[in-house]
Protein backbone atom coordinates (compact mmCIF):
# COMPACT_ATOMS: atom_id res chain seq x y z
CA UNK A 1 0.00 0.00 0.00
CA UNK A 2 1.03 2.99 -0.94
CA UNK A 3 1.34 5.72 2.24
CA UNK A 4 -0.03 8.69 0.22
CA UNK A 5 -3.17 6.99 -0.85
CA UNK A 6 -6.42 8.51 0.66
CA UNK A 7 -9.73 7.66 0.84
CA UNK A 8 -10.52 11.03 -0.91
CA UNK A 9 -14.59 10.52 0.52
CA UNK A 10 -12.96 10.71 4.24
CA UNK A 11 -10.38 13.73 3.57
CA UNK A 12 -13.71 15.23 1.82
CA UNK A 13 -16.42 15.02 4.78
CA UNK A 14 -13.49 15.85 7.58
CA UNK A 15 -11.98 18.78 5.74
CA UNK A 16 -15.79 20.56 5.40
CA UNK A 17 -16.49 19.99 8.70
CA UNK A 18 -13.51 21.86 9.96
CA UNK A 19 -14.39 24.71 7.70
CA UNK A 20 -17.77 25.06 8.97
CA UNK A 21 -16.79 24.77 12.14
CA UNK A 22 -14.37 27.22 12.38
CA UNK A 23 -16.13 29.75 10.17
CA UNK A 24 -19.40 29.48 12.01
CA UNK A 25 -17.82 29.18 15.62
CA UNK A 26 -16.42 32.64 15.44
CA UNK A 27 -19.55 33.66 13.90
CA UNK A 28 -18.78 34.12 10.32
CA UNK A 29 -20.97 32.20 7.50
CA UNK A 30 -18.67 33.30 4.44
CA UNK A 31 -15.53 33.24 3.30
CA UNK A 32 -12.68 34.53 1.43
CA UNK A 33 -9.53 32.96 -1.18
CA UNK A 34 -7.14 34.17 -3.18
CA UNK A 35 -8.14 31.95 -6.43
CA UNK A 36 -4.23 31.73 -8.76
CA UNK A 37 -6.01 28.76 -10.89
CA UNK A 38 -3.30 26.31 -9.51
CA UNK A 39 -4.54 22.99 -8.17
CA UNK A 40 -4.02 24.35 -4.29
CA UNK A 41 -6.47 26.86 -4.28
CA UNK A 42 -8.81 25.42 -6.14
CA UNK A 43 -9.18 22.59 -3.74
CA UNK A 44 -9.52 25.42 -0.84
CA UNK A 45 -12.25 26.68 -3.05
CA UNK A 46 -14.18 23.75 -3.82
CA UNK A 47 -14.19 22.37 -0.13
CA UNK A 48 -15.22 26.25 1.04
CA UNK A 49 -17.94 26.16 -1.53
CA UNK A 50 -19.30 22.75 -0.66
CA UNK A 51 -19.27 23.49 3.42
CA UNK A 52 -20.73 26.77 3.17
CA UNK A 53 -22.88 27.39 -0.26
CA UNK A 54 -21.13 29.02 -3.17
CA UNK A 55 -23.14 32.22 -2.32
CA UNK A 56 -20.62 32.39 0.82
CA UNK A 57 -17.49 31.99 -0.88
CA UNK A 58 -15.88 34.88 -2.52
CA UNK A 59 -12.95 34.26 -4.79
CA UNK A 60 -10.71 36.90 -5.26
CA UNK A 61 -8.07 36.89 -8.71
CA UNK A 62 -5.64 38.97 -8.22
CA UNK A 63 -3.31 39.25 -11.56
CA UNK A 64 -0.10 41.42 -11.78
CA UNK A 65 0.70 42.83 -15.15
CA UNK A 66 2.92 39.43 -15.67
CA UNK A 67 0.87 36.74 -14.63
CA UNK A 68 -0.08 34.46 -17.07
CA UNK A 69 -3.41 34.29 -18.84
CA UNK A 70 -3.77 30.48 -18.36
CA UNK A 71 -3.76 31.50 -14.33
CA UNK A 72 -6.60 34.05 -15.10
CA UNK A 73 -8.78 31.26 -17.29
CA UNK A 74 -8.04 28.72 -14.76
CA UNK A 75 -9.32 30.40 -11.99
CA UNK A 76 -12.25 31.13 -14.34
CA UNK A 77 -12.84 27.59 -14.42
CA UNK A 78 -12.72 27.03 -11.06
CA UNK A 79 -15.21 29.93 -10.52
CA UNK A 80 -17.75 28.59 -12.93
CA UNK A 81 -17.39 25.28 -11.70
CA UNK A 82 -18.39 25.82 -8.17
CA UNK A 83 -20.33 28.74 -8.29
CA UNK A 84 -18.74 31.10 -6.28
CA UNK A 85 -18.71 34.61 -6.12
CA UNK A 86 -15.89 36.41 -7.70
CA UNK A 87 -13.65 39.97 -7.78
CA UNK A 88 -10.79 40.33 -10.15
CA UNK A 89 -8.32 43.00 -8.60
CA UNK A 90 -5.24 43.56 -10.06
CA UNK A 91 -2.25 44.66 -7.93
CA UNK A 92 -0.22 45.69 -10.39
CA UNK A 93 -0.50 49.32 -9.46
CA UNK A 94 0.18 48.58 -5.39
CA UNK A 95 2.88 46.58 -6.37
CA UNK A 96 4.32 48.57 -9.02
CA UNK A 97 3.93 51.63 -6.54
CA UNK A 98 7.01 49.67 -3.84
CA UNK A 99 8.90 48.18 -7.13
CA UNK A 100 9.28 51.10 -9.04
CA UNK A 101 11.05 52.67 -6.53
CA UNK A 102 13.80 50.22 -6.53
CA UNK A 103 15.21 49.87 -10.24
CA UNK A 104 17.29 46.91 -9.63
CA UNK A 105 14.73 44.74 -7.73
CA UNK A 106 15.92 40.81 -7.56
CA UNK A 107 13.08 38.92 -9.04
CA UNK A 108 12.69 37.08 -5.59
CA UNK A 109 12.20 40.29 -4.10
CA UNK A 110 9.45 41.02 -6.22
CA UNK A 111 7.60 37.94 -6.12
CA UNK A 112 7.60 38.22 -2.13
CA UNK A 113 5.64 42.10 -2.78
CA UNK A 114 3.47 40.03 -5.01
CA UNK A 115 2.63 37.78 -2.68
CA UNK A 116 2.07 40.51 0.19
CA UNK A 117 -0.04 42.50 -1.76
CA UNK A 118 -2.87 39.54 -2.62
CA UNK A 119 -2.43 39.23 1.06
CA UNK A 120 -3.61 42.43 1.76
CA UNK A 121 -6.07 42.41 -0.99
CA UNK A 122 -7.58 39.38 0.75
CA UNK A 123 -7.95 40.84 4.12
CA UNK A 124 -9.92 44.09 2.25
CA UNK A 125 -12.14 41.90 0.83
CA UNK A 126 -12.11 39.57 4.08
CA UNK A 127 -13.49 42.85 5.76
CA UNK A 128 -15.38 44.13 2.78
CA UNK A 129 -17.52 40.89 2.16
CA UNK A 130 -17.22 39.74 5.57
CA UNK A 131 -15.55 36.69 5.21
CA UNK A 132 -12.61 34.78 7.00
CA UNK A 133 -10.01 34.20 4.28
CA UNK A 134 -8.70 30.57 4.04
CA UNK A 135 -5.69 28.82 3.21
CA UNK A 136 -4.12 27.33 0.32
CA UNK A 137 -0.92 26.27 0.71
CA UNK A 138 -0.32 22.73 1.16
CA UNK A 139 1.81 20.27 3.62
CA UNK A 140 4.32 20.13 0.90
CA UNK A 141 5.10 23.55 0.65
CA UNK A 142 4.38 24.84 4.08
CA UNK A 143 7.35 21.42 4.69
CA UNK A 144 10.03 22.84 2.58
CA UNK A 145 9.25 26.79 2.99
CA UNK A 146 8.32 27.43 -0.01
CA UNK A 147 6.05 30.58 0.25
CA UNK A 148 5.84 34.28 1.32
CA UNK A 149 5.57 34.99 4.83
CA UNK A 150 3.10 37.20 5.79
CA UNK A 151 2.24 36.60 1.90
CA UNK A 152 0.11 33.50 0.74
CA UNK A 153 1.19 31.68 3.96
CA UNK A 154 -1.38 33.82 5.96
CA UNK A 155 -4.99 32.67 6.23
CA UNK A 156 -7.33 32.64 9.02
CA UNK A 157 -7.22 28.76 8.89
CA UNK A 158 -6.25 26.16 6.33
CA UNK A 159 -8.15 23.24 5.03
CA UNK A 160 -5.55 21.87 3.44
CA UNK A 161 -2.22 21.99 5.37
CA UNK A 162 -1.90 18.79 5.79
CA UNK A 163 -2.30 16.91 2.70
CA UNK A 164 1.08 16.49 0.52
CA UNK A 165 0.25 17.75 -3.14
CA UNK A 166 0.29 14.36 -4.45
CA UNK A 167 -2.44 13.17 -1.90
CA UNK A 168 -4.43 16.92 -2.72
CA UNK A 169 -4.30 15.77 -6.35
CA UNK A 170 -6.30 13.02 -5.35
CA UNK A 171 -8.74 14.73 -3.77
CA UNK A 172 -9.08 17.53 -6.44
CA UNK A 173 -9.93 14.85 -8.65
CA UNK A 174 -11.89 13.34 -6.67
CA UNK A 175 -14.18 16.68 -6.23
CA UNK A 176 -14.29 17.35 -10.07
CA UNK A 177 -11.26 20.10 -10.09
CA UNK A 178 -10.89 20.25 -13.46
CA UNK A 179 -8.47 18.01 -15.14
CA UNK A 180 -6.42 20.74 -16.99
CA UNK A 181 -5.60 22.37 -13.50
CA UNK A 182 -4.86 18.98 -11.77
CA UNK A 183 -2.75 18.04 -14.71
CA UNK A 184 -0.36 21.53 -15.70
CA UNK A 185 3.26 21.93 -13.73
CA UNK A 186 2.45 23.90 -10.31
CA UNK A 187 4.13 27.47 -10.89
CA UNK A 188 3.87 30.63 -8.08
CA UNK A 189 3.88 32.45 -11.17
CA UNK A 190 5.54 35.55 -9.88
CA UNK A 191 7.36 36.02 -12.80
CA UNK A 192 7.53 34.34 -16.48
CA UNK A 193 8.24 30.34 -17.07
CA UNK A 194 8.66 30.34 -12.62
CA UNK A 195 7.81 26.62 -12.02
CA UNK A 196 7.95 25.08 -8.35
CA UNK A 197 9.82 21.63 -9.49
CA UNK A 198 11.99 23.90 -11.55
CA UNK A 199 13.19 26.12 -9.11
CA UNK A 200 12.89 23.35 -6.26
CA UNK A 201 14.88 21.21 -8.41
CA UNK A 202 12.74 17.87 -7.75
CA UNK A 203 9.07 16.81 -8.32
CA UNK A 204 6.67 16.67 -5.95
CA UNK A 205 6.20 13.32 -6.73
CA UNK A 206 9.56 12.64 -5.80
CA UNK A 207 9.38 14.64 -2.56
CA UNK A 208 6.37 13.70 -1.24
CA UNK A 209 7.40 10.41 -0.78
CA UNK A 210 10.38 11.48 1.03
CA UNK A 211 8.38 13.80 3.13
CA UNK A 212 6.15 10.98 3.77
CA UNK A 213 9.20 8.68 4.94
CA UNK A 214 10.63 11.53 7.01
CA UNK A 215 7.90 13.13 8.79
CA UNK A 216 4.60 10.34 8.87
CA UNK A 217 6.51 7.63 9.43
CA UNK A 218 10.10 9.41 11.39
CA UNK A 219 12.52 7.51 9.52
CA UNK A 220 16.18 9.32 9.99
CA UNK A 221 17.68 10.77 6.95
CA UNK A 222 20.17 7.55 7.46
CA UNK A 223 17.07 5.28 6.93
CA UNK A 224 15.74 7.01 3.85
CA UNK A 225 19.03 6.59 2.30
CA UNK A 226 18.80 3.23 3.14
CA UNK A 227 15.57 2.88 1.35
CA UNK A 228 16.72 4.01 -1.72
CA UNK A 229 16.90 8.27 -1.59
CA UNK A 230 19.70 9.76 -2.89
CA UNK A 231 21.55 11.34 -0.12
CA UNK A 232 21.81 14.81 -1.76
CA UNK A 233 18.19 15.06 -2.41
CA UNK A 234 17.76 14.24 1.18
CA UNK A 235 20.16 16.44 2.81
CA UNK A 236 18.81 19.11 0.62
CA UNK A 237 15.19 18.28 1.67
CA UNK A 238 16.31 18.12 5.75
CA UNK A 239 18.04 21.93 5.25
CA UNK A 240 14.62 23.07 3.61
CA UNK A 241 12.76 21.84 6.10
CA UNK A 242 14.95 22.94 9.05
CA UNK A 243 15.98 26.53 7.66
CA UNK A 244 12.20 27.40 6.50
CA UNK A 245 10.54 26.19 10.16
CA UNK A 246 10.65 30.26 11.19
CA UNK A 247 7.91 30.43 8.18
CA UNK A 248 5.83 27.65 10.41
CA UNK A 249 5.96 29.38 13.91
CA UNK A 250 4.72 32.45 15.89
CA UNK A 251 7.73 35.26 15.99
CA UNK A 252 8.96 34.51 19.36
CA UNK A 253 8.13 36.52 22.34
CA UNK A 254 11.03 37.70 24.53
CA UNK A 255 9.98 36.15 27.95
CA UNK A 256 10.20 38.80 30.88
CA UNK A 257 7.23 38.35 33.14
CA UNK A 258 5.47 35.32 34.72
CA UNK A 259 3.50 34.81 31.79
CA UNK A 260 4.21 35.06 28.20
CA UNK A 261 2.04 34.59 25.43
CA UNK A 262 3.81 31.38 23.62
CA UNK A 263 5.19 30.13 26.32
CA UNK A 264 2.72 29.81 29.57
CA UNK A 265 -0.21 31.43 28.02
CA UNK A 266 -2.01 28.48 26.24
CA UNK A 267 -5.53 28.45 24.58
CA UNK A 268 -6.46 27.34 21.57
CA UNK A 269 -7.81 29.83 19.05
CA UNK A 270 -11.15 28.14 19.28
CA UNK A 271 -11.04 29.53 23.20
CA UNK A 272 -14.64 31.04 23.54
CA UNK A 273 -16.21 30.61 20.44
CA UNK B 1 -32.04 -8.81 33.01
CA UNK B 2 -31.80 -6.26 30.04
CA UNK B 3 -30.62 -2.50 30.10
CA UNK B 4 -31.27 0.14 27.75
CA UNK B 5 -28.12 2.00 26.99
CA UNK B 6 -27.52 5.70 25.28
CA UNK B 7 -24.93 6.73 24.04
CA UNK B 8 -24.89 10.92 24.19
CA UNK B 9 -22.16 11.25 21.62
CA UNK B 10 -22.27 14.66 21.86
CA UNK B 11 -19.91 17.96 20.69
CA UNK B 12 -18.97 20.49 23.64
CA UNK B 13 -18.43 24.33 23.58
CA UNK B 14 -14.94 24.55 24.47
CA UNK B 15 -14.14 25.60 28.42
CA UNK B 16 -18.13 26.56 28.40
CA UNK B 17 -19.66 24.38 31.09
CA UNK B 18 -23.04 25.58 31.29
CA UNK B 19 -23.82 25.49 27.71
CA UNK B 20 -22.35 21.99 28.08
CA UNK B 21 -24.49 21.33 30.63
CA UNK B 22 -27.68 22.81 29.18
CA UNK B 23 -26.90 20.15 25.97
CA UNK B 24 -26.17 17.30 28.88
CA UNK B 25 -29.58 17.89 30.24
CA UNK B 26 -31.41 17.53 26.97
CA UNK B 27 -30.02 14.58 25.61
CA UNK B 28 -30.50 13.05 29.40
CA UNK B 29 -34.33 14.24 29.13
CA UNK B 30 -34.24 12.54 25.57
CA UNK B 31 -33.09 9.11 26.96
CA UNK B 32 -35.20 8.76 29.79
CA UNK B 33 -38.08 10.00 27.29
CA UNK B 34 -36.88 6.91 25.39
CA UNK B 35 -36.99 4.52 28.78
CA UNK B 36 -33.00 4.49 28.54
CA UNK B 37 -31.61 2.94 31.71
CA UNK B 38 -28.05 4.49 31.86
CA UNK B 39 -26.81 7.70 29.23
CA UNK B 40 -23.16 7.89 29.19
CA UNK B 41 -21.59 10.81 27.99
CA UNK B 42 -17.63 11.01 26.43
CA UNK B 43 -14.58 12.23 28.35
CA UNK B 44 -14.51 15.75 29.32
CA UNK B 45 -17.96 16.11 27.94
CA UNK B 46 -19.01 18.95 30.43
CA UNK B 47 -16.07 21.52 29.46
CA UNK B 48 -14.38 20.15 26.04
CA UNK B 49 -11.33 18.60 25.71
CA UNK B 50 -7.96 21.02 24.82
CA UNK B 51 -8.29 22.73 27.56
CA UNK B 52 -5.24 23.84 28.49
CA UNK B 53 -4.78 27.14 30.98
CA UNK B 54 -8.69 27.01 31.28
CA UNK B 55 -8.40 23.63 33.21
CA UNK B 56 -8.80 25.80 36.46
CA UNK B 57 -11.80 27.90 35.73
CA UNK B 58 -13.60 24.98 34.48
CA UNK B 59 -12.98 22.23 37.16
CA UNK B 60 -15.87 21.31 39.08
CA UNK B 61 -16.49 18.50 42.46
CA UNK B 62 -18.85 16.05 41.73
CA UNK B 63 -20.88 17.08 45.28
CA UNK B 64 -24.21 17.69 45.67
CA UNK B 65 -23.40 21.26 46.49
CA UNK B 66 -21.73 22.14 43.33
CA UNK B 67 -23.83 24.20 40.92
CA UNK B 68 -23.32 21.70 37.98
CA UNK B 69 -23.58 18.42 39.82
CA UNK B 70 -26.36 19.66 41.65
CA UNK B 71 -28.38 19.60 38.37
CA UNK B 72 -26.81 16.54 36.79
CA UNK B 73 -27.79 14.48 40.42
CA UNK B 74 -31.30 15.94 40.30
CA UNK B 75 -32.09 14.25 37.13
CA UNK B 76 -30.52 11.73 37.93
CA UNK B 77 -33.50 9.76 40.13
CA UNK B 78 -34.68 8.22 37.61
CA UNK B 79 -31.40 7.05 34.44
CA UNK B 80 -27.89 6.56 35.48
CA UNK B 81 -25.61 8.94 33.84
CA UNK B 82 -21.93 8.73 33.35
CA UNK B 83 -20.70 12.03 32.58
CA UNK B 84 -17.12 13.46 32.18
CA UNK B 85 -15.73 16.38 33.80
CA UNK B 86 -12.27 18.56 35.24
CA UNK B 87 -12.34 17.54 38.77
CA UNK B 88 -10.91 19.48 41.34
CA UNK B 89 -9.68 18.48 44.17
CA UNK B 90 -9.77 19.13 48.22
CA UNK B 91 -6.14 20.19 47.72
CA UNK B 92 -6.76 22.00 44.29
CA UNK B 93 -5.21 19.41 41.89
CA UNK B 94 -7.52 18.56 38.67
CA UNK B 95 -8.13 15.66 36.76
CA UNK B 96 -9.78 14.11 34.14
CA UNK B 97 -12.66 12.58 35.60
CA UNK B 98 -15.72 10.71 34.84
CA UNK B 99 -18.32 10.33 37.62
CA UNK B 100 -21.17 8.11 37.45
CA UNK B 101 -24.39 9.12 38.82
CA UNK B 102 -27.14 7.49 40.21
CA UNK B 103 -30.75 7.55 42.30
CA UNK B 104 -29.64 10.80 42.99
CA UNK B 105 -26.15 9.88 44.27
CA UNK B 106 -22.36 10.00 42.98
CA UNK B 107 -22.18 6.57 42.90
CA UNK B 108 -18.08 6.51 41.98
CA UNK B 109 -15.87 9.05 40.38
CA UNK B 110 -13.03 7.60 38.17
CA UNK B 111 -9.80 9.76 37.83
CA UNK B 112 -7.83 8.90 34.43
CA UNK B 113 -5.04 7.10 35.38
CA UNK B 114 -3.01 7.50 32.28
CA UNK B 115 -2.79 10.64 30.83
CA UNK B 116 -0.70 10.87 27.17
CA UNK B 117 1.47 13.06 26.94
CA UNK B 118 3.10 12.45 23.56
CA UNK B 119 2.69 13.69 20.04
CA UNK B 120 -0.45 15.92 20.01
CA UNK B 121 -1.41 14.91 23.54
CA UNK B 122 -0.31 17.58 26.41
CA UNK B 123 -2.42 16.01 29.32
CA UNK B 124 0.36 15.75 32.30
CA UNK B 125 1.20 19.33 31.67
CA UNK B 126 -2.10 19.76 32.77
CA UNK B 127 -3.57 17.52 34.95
CA UNK B 128 -2.81 15.46 38.04
CA UNK B 129 -2.50 11.34 37.46
CA UNK B 130 -5.23 9.00 39.33
CA UNK B 131 -4.07 6.73 41.37
CA UNK B 132 -6.83 4.04 41.63
CA UNK B 133 -8.67 1.61 38.86
CA UNK B 134 -11.96 0.34 40.47
CA UNK B 135 -15.20 -1.22 40.33
CA UNK B 136 -18.22 -0.43 41.86
CA UNK B 137 -21.81 -1.81 42.11
CA UNK B 138 -24.57 -0.34 40.20
CA UNK B 139 -28.10 -1.20 39.38
CA UNK B 140 -27.47 -3.30 36.71
CA UNK B 141 -24.61 -4.97 38.69
CA UNK B 142 -20.73 -4.39 39.26
CA UNK B 143 -18.98 -2.27 36.05
CA UNK B 144 -15.86 -0.18 35.73
CA UNK B 145 -15.40 3.31 34.39
CA UNK B 146 -11.72 4.03 32.13
CA UNK B 147 -10.75 7.19 30.00
CA UNK B 148 -9.61 6.89 26.90
CA UNK B 149 -5.68 6.52 27.37
CA UNK B 150 -6.80 4.44 30.29
CA UNK B 151 -7.69 1.77 28.25
CA UNK B 152 -4.69 1.37 26.13
CA UNK B 153 -3.10 -0.09 28.87
CA UNK B 154 -4.23 -3.98 29.40
CA UNK B 155 -3.67 -3.74 32.94
CA UNK B 156 -6.79 -1.32 33.66
CA UNK B 157 -9.52 -3.70 31.85
CA UNK B 158 -7.61 -6.41 33.63
CA UNK B 159 -7.86 -4.19 37.15
CA UNK B 160 -11.55 -3.88 36.73
CA UNK B 161 -12.26 -7.96 35.39
CA UNK B 162 -10.53 -8.72 38.77
CA UNK B 163 -13.04 -6.11 40.60
CA UNK B 164 -15.49 -7.26 39.62
CA UNK B 165 -16.49 -5.24 36.74
CA UNK B 166 -18.78 -7.11 33.71
CA UNK B 167 -19.76 -3.84 32.49
CA UNK B 168 -16.71 -1.74 30.68
CA UNK B 169 -17.81 1.85 30.64
CA UNK B 170 -14.88 3.65 28.10
CA UNK B 171 -15.24 7.43 27.45
CA UNK B 172 -12.91 9.20 24.98
CA UNK B 173 -12.36 12.59 23.30
CA UNK B 174 -10.28 10.67 20.45
CA UNK B 175 -8.46 13.34 17.79
CA UNK B 176 -9.18 11.33 14.68
CA UNK B 177 -5.62 10.67 12.93
CA UNK B 178 -3.77 8.73 10.26
CA UNK B 179 -5.78 9.03 6.74
CA UNK B 180 -5.11 6.09 4.43
CA UNK B 181 -7.02 4.70 1.53
CA UNK B 182 -9.05 2.88 4.47
CA UNK B 183 -13.04 4.18 4.80
CA UNK B 184 -11.78 5.09 8.11
CA UNK B 185 -9.09 6.53 10.28
CA UNK B 186 -6.32 4.61 11.44
CA UNK B 187 -7.92 5.91 15.11
CA UNK B 188 -11.18 4.57 14.41
CA UNK B 189 -10.21 1.35 13.69
CA UNK B 190 -7.12 1.28 16.73
CA UNK B 191 -9.84 1.64 18.63
CA UNK B 192 -13.03 -0.18 17.40
CA UNK B 193 -10.61 -3.25 17.54
CA UNK B 194 -9.19 -3.18 21.20
CA UNK B 195 -12.62 -2.57 21.86
CA UNK B 196 -14.07 -5.40 20.16
CA UNK B 197 -10.95 -8.00 21.81
CA UNK B 198 -11.56 -6.74 25.66
CA UNK B 199 -15.23 -7.86 25.24
CA UNK B 200 -13.85 -10.95 23.38
CA UNK B 201 -11.12 -11.96 26.37
CA UNK B 202 -12.89 -10.46 29.23
CA UNK B 203 -15.73 -12.08 28.01
CA UNK B 204 -17.88 -8.27 29.34
CA UNK B 205 -19.82 -5.80 28.44
CA UNK B 206 -17.88 -2.91 26.28
CA UNK B 207 -19.40 0.41 26.32
CA UNK B 208 -17.54 2.93 24.57
CA UNK B 209 -18.65 6.81 24.54
CA UNK B 210 -16.65 9.28 21.87
CA UNK B 211 -16.92 12.43 21.16
CA UNK B 212 -17.59 14.42 17.93
CA UNK B 213 -16.50 18.50 16.92
CA UNK B 214 -14.44 20.30 16.18
CA UNK B 215 -11.21 21.78 18.51
CA UNK B 216 -9.12 24.09 16.51
CA UNK B 217 -7.71 21.46 13.60
CA UNK B 218 -8.28 18.72 16.05
CA UNK B 219 -11.14 16.60 14.50
CA UNK B 220 -13.09 14.16 16.92
CA UNK B 221 -15.11 11.01 15.28
CA UNK B 222 -17.49 9.68 17.35
CA UNK B 223 -18.04 5.94 16.43
CA UNK B 224 -19.40 4.97 19.86
CA UNK B 225 -20.10 1.48 20.23
CA UNK B 226 -21.24 -1.28 22.47
CA UNK B 227 -19.86 -4.78 22.18
CA UNK B 228 -21.16 -7.69 23.89
CA UNK B 229 -19.54 -10.63 25.89
CA UNK B 230 -19.04 -12.58 22.84
CA UNK B 231 -17.24 -9.76 20.97
CA UNK B 232 -20.08 -9.06 18.95
CA UNK B 233 -21.20 -5.96 17.83
CA UNK B 234 -24.41 -4.70 18.96
CA UNK B 235 -24.29 -0.68 18.26
CA UNK B 236 -22.42 1.86 16.43
CA UNK B 237 -23.20 5.90 16.32
CA UNK B 238 -22.38 7.45 13.34
CA UNK B 239 -19.25 8.98 12.25
CA UNK B 240 -18.25 12.48 12.92
CA UNK B 241 -22.32 13.70 13.75
CA UNK B 242 -23.57 14.02 17.32
CA UNK B 243 -26.15 11.24 18.04
CA UNK B 244 -28.39 9.83 20.54
CA UNK B 245 -27.48 5.80 20.01
CA UNK B 246 -29.93 3.19 22.07
CA UNK B 247 -28.21 -0.10 22.69
CA UNK B 248 -30.39 -2.76 24.66
CA UNK B 249 -28.12 -5.29 26.37
CA UNK B 250 -29.14 -8.45 27.89
CA UNK B 251 -27.27 -9.42 30.96
CA UNK B 252 -28.09 -12.74 30.40
CA UNK B 253 -25.70 -13.27 27.56
CA UNK B 254 -22.65 -12.81 30.49
CA UNK B 255 -24.23 -16.43 31.63
CA UNK B 256 -24.48 -17.71 28.24
CA UNK B 257 -21.00 -16.49 26.99
CA UNK B 258 -18.90 -17.68 29.97
CA UNK B 259 -20.37 -21.12 30.36
CA UNK B 260 -18.53 -21.62 26.96
CA UNK B 261 -15.74 -19.59 27.32
CA UNK B 262 -14.90 -19.80 31.31
CA UNK B 263 -12.06 -17.38 31.04
CA UNK B 264 -13.06 -15.84 34.01
CA UNK B 265 -12.82 -18.76 36.06
CA UNK B 266 -9.50 -19.81 34.49
CA UNK B 267 -7.51 -17.04 35.35
CA UNK B 268 -4.70 -17.10 37.55
CA UNK B 269 -4.76 -13.87 39.94
CA UNK B 270 -2.21 -15.49 42.27
CA UNK B 271 0.13 -16.50 39.29
CA UNK B 272 0.03 -13.05 38.01
CA UNK B 273 1.02 -11.91 40.97
CA UNK B 274 3.80 -14.32 41.68
CA UNK B 275 5.53 -13.56 38.60
CA UNK B 276 4.87 -9.71 38.47
CA UNK B 277 6.43 -9.62 41.94
CA UNK B 278 9.38 -11.51 40.75
CA UNK B 279 9.22 -9.04 37.85
CA UNK B 280 9.54 -5.82 39.73
CA UNK B 281 11.84 -7.44 41.75
CA UNK B 282 14.29 -7.91 39.20
CA UNK B 283 17.26 -5.37 39.21
CA UNK B 284 17.51 -4.97 35.58
CA UNK B 285 13.39 -4.23 35.47
CA UNK B 286 12.33 -0.70 36.72
CA UNK B 287 10.12 0.58 34.23
CA UNK B 288 7.05 2.26 34.47
CA UNK B 289 5.46 3.78 38.10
Amino acid sequence: MNGLDINTDLARSILTGFIRSETTRSGFQKAVIGVSGGVDSAMSCFLAAEALGPENVLAVRMPYKTSSQDSLDHAQLVIDATGVQSVTIPITDMADGLINQFPDMAKLRMGNIMARCRMIVLYDQSSAFGGLVIGTSNKTEILLGYSTQFGDAASAFNPIGDLYKTQLRQLAHAMGVPQVIIDKAPTADLWIGQTDEGELGFTYAEVDKLLYLMVDERYTPDECVEAGYDRKFVETVVKRIQRYHYKRVMPPIAKLGNRTIGYDFLYLRDWGT
Amino acid sequence: MKVKLALAQINTKLGVVESNLEKHLDYIQRAKNEGADLVIFPELSLTGYVLQDLVPTVAHRATADDPVFKELLATSRDIDIVVGFAEEDVRNRFYISSAYLSLGKVAHVHRKVYLPTYGLFDEGRFFAWGDSVEAFDTRFGRAGILICEDFWHTSSPYLLWMDGADLFLFTSASPGRGLTSAPELSTAHWVESINQAYASIFTSFVIHSNRVGFEDGLHFWGGSTVFDPNGELLAKAPLDDEALTYCEIDLNQLHRTRARLPLLRDERTALVQRELMRILKRDDSRSGR
